[in-house]
């Protein structure tokens, strides 16, 4: 099967625009949208299913399937309007190669996920990843205007726009953000872009658990204009004790006065880190969940935070955890089974918080879902919609788990 | 529309909540734009989260279209209900029915007018952030189904990201619930899709909404130029300093005339080409450091006359002159055609420009109220419908400046929504899979397209009625 599906794939995209992968899968590598749209065309008259990824620094690649679809060969920055903050790319650009690109033109998307710098854009719109700068920029959503997919049955088709305001059509842009690739593979999109700030200040306290979230809870209080409030476990901060990172940006002016702020509103001890320590920290924060196999996300509004906290600890374990205080995302990694996940979902859902498993191997996957099981009415909803984007389910993702 | 009808909606709501005769229904015949009427052939006013399913039940049972409205002013002919079709008005469910100033959520009924939850809320020191010109009068459920935005919207983000959960009642009453309080999707995002549906994926009966905290210091900067062009540029330079103000509004010269002809009057001389009204807001200290940036920036681009409002009051003079533009504008002429345009933020002066073109060529009375900062225009064309020809030239002149828009990278609508008004422009706007997947996205929702039929896709180009409903 496998040296037929390579040589339909090699016939299609060309000898170069296929490989095959670790495992000896054959990889589809197209370069360019309509490439990667045959791709699953051919997918859905061979009735082959496919996993997708971008440049596998992810999800781990070892979800069952025919073959592998990769959007790395869609890595070109397409255009950028700096007066209009605007930027089109191809999924699978990578975060670094983005954000040198856009450094260029003293700009930058305010975007900091988990992950490693080759990280694509494809993969973090399309798990919804976001990273401490939620707290100030909002999720993952709030930074795509538009994107191009490739449905499972091969069409191109686009959502949303170009322009920061648009409300023409339904919004199908926010089905594929943090839709893992069930509804579509996204081959191209349209970021809303900032201005690079004058200033950019990180200032960390560490200590006890209670003591920083109940100061962080303060800084929210104070309606402290940051960008990020990190609160972070020892273990993800690589630090003796608990963290909470304070990041502010902005005019030099505005951002000196916060910094104040941040001083008189609490009692801790904060360190303002040099620039260079600063990007090293928050890269540290963004690569420390790849040092575990498992990561999840829970949202938890502001009085919750302290007890989704307990509530995860005392399932999984205190591991790794980052907290975003005012957002209220709250992210854990670790090592963890099934059952434990499960109970963790079954625990949070009477308190209103919904468990996405971001990162874990295919048996979790498989067993748990991403999303575990649907509120009663939206599973069948959810199954229409699949069946829209994918009526032939070519695209090998587990959403809703086997549970 | 069949007695029985009538008599069957009425056990449920209540005979008084049903209105069938032609002088009751004539209310319910536009949504505050001249250009599109529809007479409903019933109006029924629900109470409650169960009669909305019972209503929905009944009318899935009879196999017929209904349309969801609030109060009437979205401006799109979206809220217009065909004589076949029964039109379900929300404004009986006007509860706040949970209102937590700690969790800074609040959960309402669909009919809560716009303005009155920043009222509630503010005895916490919150507000509800989107605010729509029309947030005196408008929804909560409307402006969920609009995905509505305001002035406010260029820092705050529109009317999704401001919700973050939905009871949803499906086309034949099914509940679901879509969204978590904190916002967290509970899988893949519903509520994002959900919202700016206008209406055609069922609903909304209780939605759950983010509460911001009053922001300490509010400074209000109005500025005067004596050229259009001057004025775009300030607002570009503005952007690109990294300062994000919480508005950055601008009229022109029509506009400010109007305005300042009528009561809400600001005191702004009409002599200017435009007039900027920008808000910063933060702590104190932030505010005047991002203050002076700003200052510099409109001095350096040519600001003439440039003050800040010195109190509460003036403050809310400066935008009642903004706000009530629509109104003063009103004024001037029997009827106005408020149009809702996108273009990327570097093309607004040559999109004003091509807007003087078209006016002056169509020899009609355009004024242009916008909110510069995300680039979403209002030109707002005076006539009366009366004078055929006229009405004719105002149709012609709204599909060019919907092309010239769309050819700068824009869209057809920045907050208004599709409604009946700018089917016909879809198309240039969307590829045909494009469209043809929406309307497959609908179906998921409403197999049976029943929930506001007729909007958004212009007859010719969609599957579902090219292929007359069989698919």
């Amino acid at each position: 099967m496998t040296d037929a599906v390579f040589q339909r794939l090699a016939h299609l995209l060309g000898p170069g625009g296929v490989e095959r992968d670790s495992r000896g899968l054959p990889r589809a590598v197209p370069e360019s949208d309509d490439a990667l749209a045959l791709v699953c065309q051919a997918a859905q008259d061979e009735g082959w299913r496919f996993r997708l990824e971008g440049n596998g620094s992810w999800l781990p690649p070892d979800t069952p399937a025919d073959l592998a679809l990769s959007t790395r060969g869609l890595s070109r920055l397409v255009s950028v309007s700096p007066a209009d903050l605007v930027a089109t790319v191809q999924a699978g650009m990578t975060m670094e190669a983005l954000r040198d690109a856009l450094e260029q033109h003293q700009l930058w998307l305010a975007l900091d996920p988990p992950g490693r710098p080759d990280r694509t854009i494809g993969s973090v719109v399309a798990t919804g990843t976001s990273g401490p700068l939620r707290h100030g920029f909002g999720p993952v959503r709030d930074h795509v205007l538009g994107l191009t997919v490739a449905t499972g049955d091969g069409r191109l088709v686009e959502a949303g726009g170009r322009v920061v305001k648009n409300v023409a059509g339904y919004d199908l842009t926010k089905l594929h953000v943090g839709g893992f690739g069930g509804f579509g593979v996204i081959t191209e999109l349209n970021l809303r872009l900032r201005a690079r700030p004058a200033a950019d200040v990180t200032l960390v306290a560490s200590g006890g658990r209670h003591a920083l979230s109940a100061a962080a809870r303060q800084l929210v209080e104070a309606q402290i204009g940051a960008v990020s409030l990190e609160l972070l476990t020892p273990a993800w901060a690589a630090l003796p004790e608990w963290a909470l990172a304070v990041r502010l940006s902005g005019t030099e002016g505005g951002v000196a006065a916060e910094a104040d702020r941040v001083a008189t509103e609490t009692e801790l001890d904060w360190e303002r880190l040099p620039p260079e320590r600063a990007a090293a920290f928050w890269s540290l924060v963004a690569r420390a969940p790849l040092g575990a196999e498992v990561a999840i996300r829970l949202g938890a509004l502001l009085d919750g935070i302290d007890d989704t906290i307990d509530l995860v600890v005392e399932t999984l374990g205190e591991s790794m955890l980052s907290a975003g205080v005012g957002s209220g995302m709250l992210r854990w990694a670790g090592e963890a089974e099934a059952d434990a996940l499960r109970e963790l979902r079954r625990r949070a859902a009477p308190r209103e918080i919904p468990m996405t498993l971001e990162r874990a191997p295919w048996d979790l996957r498989r067993a748990v879902g991403h999303f575990g099981a649907y509120r009663e009415g939206v599973g069948q909803l959810v199954g229409r919609l699949r069946g829209t984007f994918d009526p032939k389910g070519v695209i090998a993702v587990a959403l809703e788990g086997s549970e | 529309m069949r007695p029985e009808l009538v008599e069957a909606l009425g056990r449920i709501v209540g005979q008084r909540w049903v209105r069938h005769r032609p002088a009751e229904l004539a209310t319910y015949a536009a949504d505050g734009l001249p250009t599109h009427e529809s007479v409903p052939g019933t109006v029924v006013l629900p109470g409650s989260k169960a009669e909305v399913a019972a209503v929905l039940r009944l009318l899935s049972l009879l196999k017929l279209p209904f349309v969801a409205r609030g109060a009437g002013t979205g401006l799109s002919g979206g809220a217009l209900a065909a004589r076949d079709a029964v039109l379900v008005t929300l404004t009986r469910m006007n509860r706040i029915l949970a209102l937590d100033p700690r969790r800074r959520r609040a959960v309402v009924e669909p009919g809560v007018i716009n303005a009155r939850l920043s009222e509630a809320a503010a005895r916490h020191g919150l507000y509800y952030v989107p605010d729509p010109s029309s947030q005196s009068a408008c929804t909560i459920g409307g402006n969920v189904a609009e995905n509505a935005g305001g002035p406010h919207c260029l820092k705050y983000g529109v009317t999704t990201n401001h919700v973050t959960a939905l009871e949803v009642l499906g086309p034949d009453g099914s509940s679901m619930r879509l969204g978590s309080a904190q916002g967290e999707p509970w899988g893949p995002d519903l509520v994002g899709l959900f919202v700016g549906s206008e209406g055609m994926f069922g609903v909304a009966v209780e939605i759950t909404v983010r509460l911001e905290p009053i922001p300490r210091m509010i400074l209000t900067v109005f500025a005067d130029f004596m050229a259009l062009r001057a004025a775009s540029e300030a607002v570009s330079a503005i952007i690109a300093s990294g300062v994000v103000p919480a508005a950055l509004e601008m009229m022109d010269r029509s506009c400010v005339q109007a305005v300042e002809a009528s009561i809400y009057a600001t005191g702004a001389r009409t002599d200017a080409a435009a007039v900027l009204l920008l808000e910063l807001d933060g702590s104190p200290e932030a505010v005047a450091a991002d203050g002076a940036v700003v200052e510099a920036l409109l001095r350096r681009h040519g600001a003439r006359e440039l003050r800040s409002a010195e109190s509460a009051a003036e403050r809310a003079r400066l935008w009642q002159g903004r706000k009530k533009a629509f109104g003063a504008l009103g004024r001037i002429a029997p009827d106005l055609a408020v149009q809702d345009a996108v273009v990327p933020r570097s093309a607004l002066p040559e999109i004003l420009d091509r807007i003087a073109v078209i006016r002056d060529r169509l020899s009609l009375k355009i004024s242009n109220v916008f909110h510069a900062g995300d680039g979403n225009l209002h030109p707002c064309i005076s006539f009366d419908r009366r004078d055929a020809d006229q009405a004719r030239r105002v149709g012609q002149a709204s599909r060019e400046i919907m092309e010239a828009c769309l050819a700068v990278g824009g869209s057809v609508t920045g907050e208004h929504g599709v409604g009946s008004d700018k089917m016909e422009y879809m198309p240039l706007a969307f590829s045909a899979p494009a469209l043809d997947l929406m309307c497959e996205v609908r179906r998921a929702f409403d197999p049976e397209t029943r929930a506001n039929p007729g909007k958004m896709f212009p007859t010719h180009t969609c599957r579902e009625w090219r292929m007359g409903g069989a698919r």
